[in-house]
């Protein structure tokens, strides 16, 4: 079968004053697939999420979703297409208890489009979407305010609240940063299930060995520029992209 | 070892009632301890001009002016992260708006007002809109330079009366009718608001205070928020203004003074930002002080400023919120 895609980007780049964070990159995303994005530190990984979804406008190069270019859109333009995005530090409405979280996105045009005014009532259909991430329904946790919650809550509560948004692509910022092994071993099957549901995801990602667990395919990216593309096993496997994470072994 | 200890322990009284809805209407007692303070408020507010003289009725209906404009500044600054010190530009549209359509076209106030609450809070809403994009301190200065703008505006175009104002202006018919008028305005202003606040339409407001990249993020347009909240506020602000002009029957420059800006922060301050009952009980407690303050001549800033010190050293947390937690607690003496 003939892959969709979905995501298309091409020769985006991005200079913040004379610091080019973002160069030339291209890639495709295709439908249902998971990609991850990686590279070292500093590499403009998060500058090429915020690029995406319009946080920061582009210097040059288009972004093609669903055959559209959507560069230069407002952020919530972008969202309101299906094309979403998690904070890599997260920013939960600390005011509110969780599952008031959700009312946010499951006030925006997109929802009220797709469900045809009928999603009846909001708060249940957050508590559902938060028990779907893994919040326990018993526990009072949906009912606290999100200031209060420990850090694996607040990580998925960032992933709910995309989710909510009923999206296409969803753009992972280091869902996995911070958190122990064991909920990353939680988090994991979460994911799984979200691609299974046919939704497109794309990871950036510092923890390799979870990531290659779900990737598809990796595109690895340093001092802006993208460097290699492929299997994840065979591209760790490329010189530059060992010299980029482990340095050049010049001195031999 | 015969000296006995003591301690004092403290209870929280209602976890439950606060907690769970369900709860609250499970026994009268615990429904009376959620409705006392609202109906004190109310009941209060309903009786305190019975209690007064003649000038102090009056006071009282300028002190309504400023809780309302402190009621819409805490609104905007601790729900939807705005700082508007516009305040004075909702008094002046307001006001403006009611003086004008009474005196050029002689409508009665009732209905220049409700006119007045509209235009104004239109008029308000479409200069604040480019401002709209500024956050913090930014948004807070240029909302201040609005009124003064305007001032210059009127002067240099001459226009509705330039620096002498408009005089003899219909008044309202008695000063019963105009204490009403404005307590009313507060108790519909403030329940209106505080059950806007827990809807939708308030939980976007507080998301976009708490984080607008997320709520962006999440699909929604910001800047057509904001515009609802300053419009919502400024309908407040301008109603205020409405019913100054033709409280004075007068309007003039002074409308857009800085006084409507500065005093409700002040009020905010004494009574407790984001309570939103809190500035309203601090506009009524500083409008009348600052009134009974008058004997002492320039020493009543010097006290006045005193009081608002007292209060940011020992009660930051302002009023209404040191109240509602012991409204809430229980104390006794133990004896360990």
């Amino acid at each position: 079968m003939e892959k969709e895609p979905i995501l298309q980007i091409n020769g985006l780049s991005k200079a913040f004053g004379g610091v080019q964070a973002v160069l030339d990159v291209d890639f495709t995303l295709f439908k249902g697939e998971v990609i991850g994005i990686i590279g070292p530190n500093g590499a403009g990984k998060t500058t090429l999420v915020n690029l995406i979804t319009g946080f920061v406008k582009p210097d040059a190069g288009s972004i093609l979703f669903k055959g559209k270019n959507i560069k230069g859109f407002q952020p919530h333009k972008i969202a309101n297409l299906g094309l979403v995005r998690t904070f890599q530090v997260m920013r939960p409405y600390h005011s509110l208890a969780a599952f008031k979280n959700l009312i946010v996105p499951l006030n925006s045009p997109r929802v009220r489009r797709t469900s045809g005014g009928k999603l009846g009532d909001r708060d249940s259909v957050a508590i559902d979407i938060l028990e779907e991430i893994g919040f326990e329904r018993d526990a009072r946790v949906p009912y606290k305010t999100a200031g209060s919650l420990p850090l694996g809550y607040l990580k998925r509560l960032e992933l709910a609240r995309c989710i909510a948004l009923r999206p296409e692509v969803i753009l992972c910022d280091e869902v996995f940063s911070g958190l122990s092994m064991s909920e990353i071993a939680s988090m994991i099957p979460l994911l799984e299930k979200l691609q299974m549901e046919g939704i497109t995801i794309m990871m950036i990602e510092h923890r390799l060995r979870e990531l290659f667990r779900l990737a598809d395919r990796v595109v690895v990216i340093n001092f802006g520029k993208k460097i290699a593309e492929g299997i994840p096993k065979e591209v760790m496997e490329r010189e530059e992209v060992k010299a980029a994470y482990l340095g050049t072994g010049k001195r031999k | 070892m015969a000296e006995k200890e003591r301690r004092k322990k403290r209870f929280d009284r209602s976890v439950k009632v606060r907690c769970n809805g369900l709860y609250a209407i499970s026994s009268w007692r615990e429904m009376g301890f959620l409705a006392m303070p609202r109906l004190l408020l109310i009941l209060g507010l309903l009786v305190l001009p019975l209690t007064l003289d003649m000038y102090w009725q009056r006071v009282l209906c300028i002190a309504g002016i400023y809780a309302l404009l402190a009621l819409s500044f805490d609104f905007l600054a601790e729900y939807v992260g705005l700082v508007c010190l516009g305040g004075a530009m909702f008094i002046g549209f307001g006001g403006y708006t009611s003086g004008v359509l009474n005196a050029y076209f002689e409508w009665s106030p009732i209905v220049t007002i409700p006119i007045a609450t509209l235009g104004g809070a239109v008029m308000s809403t479409l200069v604040l809109i480019p401002c709209l994009r500024l956050r913090g301190i930014y948004f807070a200065i240029v909302s201040f330079m609005l009124p003064l703008f305007s001032v210059y505006i009127i002067t240099a175009l001459g226009i509705f009366g330039s620096t002498e104002g408009i005089s003899a202006l219909d008044t309202l018919p008695n000063i019963w009718v105009e204490q009403y008028v404005i307590i009313g305005a507060i108790i519909v202003a403030l329940f209106g608001i505080r059950r806007l606040v827990n809807e939708d339409i308030g939980l976007i407001f507080r998301a976009i205070k708490d984080n607008d990249q997320a709520v962006r993020a999440s699909g929604i347009s910001i800047t057509a928020y904001r515009i609802k909240a300053v419009f919502i506020a400024s309908l407040i602000g301008s109603f205020a203004g409405a019913y100054l002009s033709h409280l004075y029957g007068w309007l003039g420059l002074s409308l857009f003074a800085m006084d409507f800006s500065i005093l409700p922060i002040a009020a905010c301050v004494m009574g407790g930002m984001g309570t939103l009952v809190g500035p309203i009980i601090g506009a009524i407690i500083l409008v009348p002080m600052s009134e009974a303050l008058r004997g002492f001549g320039q020493l009543r800033v010097v006290l006045y400023c005193l009081v608002l010190i007292g209060f940011i050293l020992y009660k930051p947390e302002g009023l209404m919120n040191y109240l509602e937690r012991k409204y809430h607690q229980f104390e006794r003496w133990e004896v360990v």
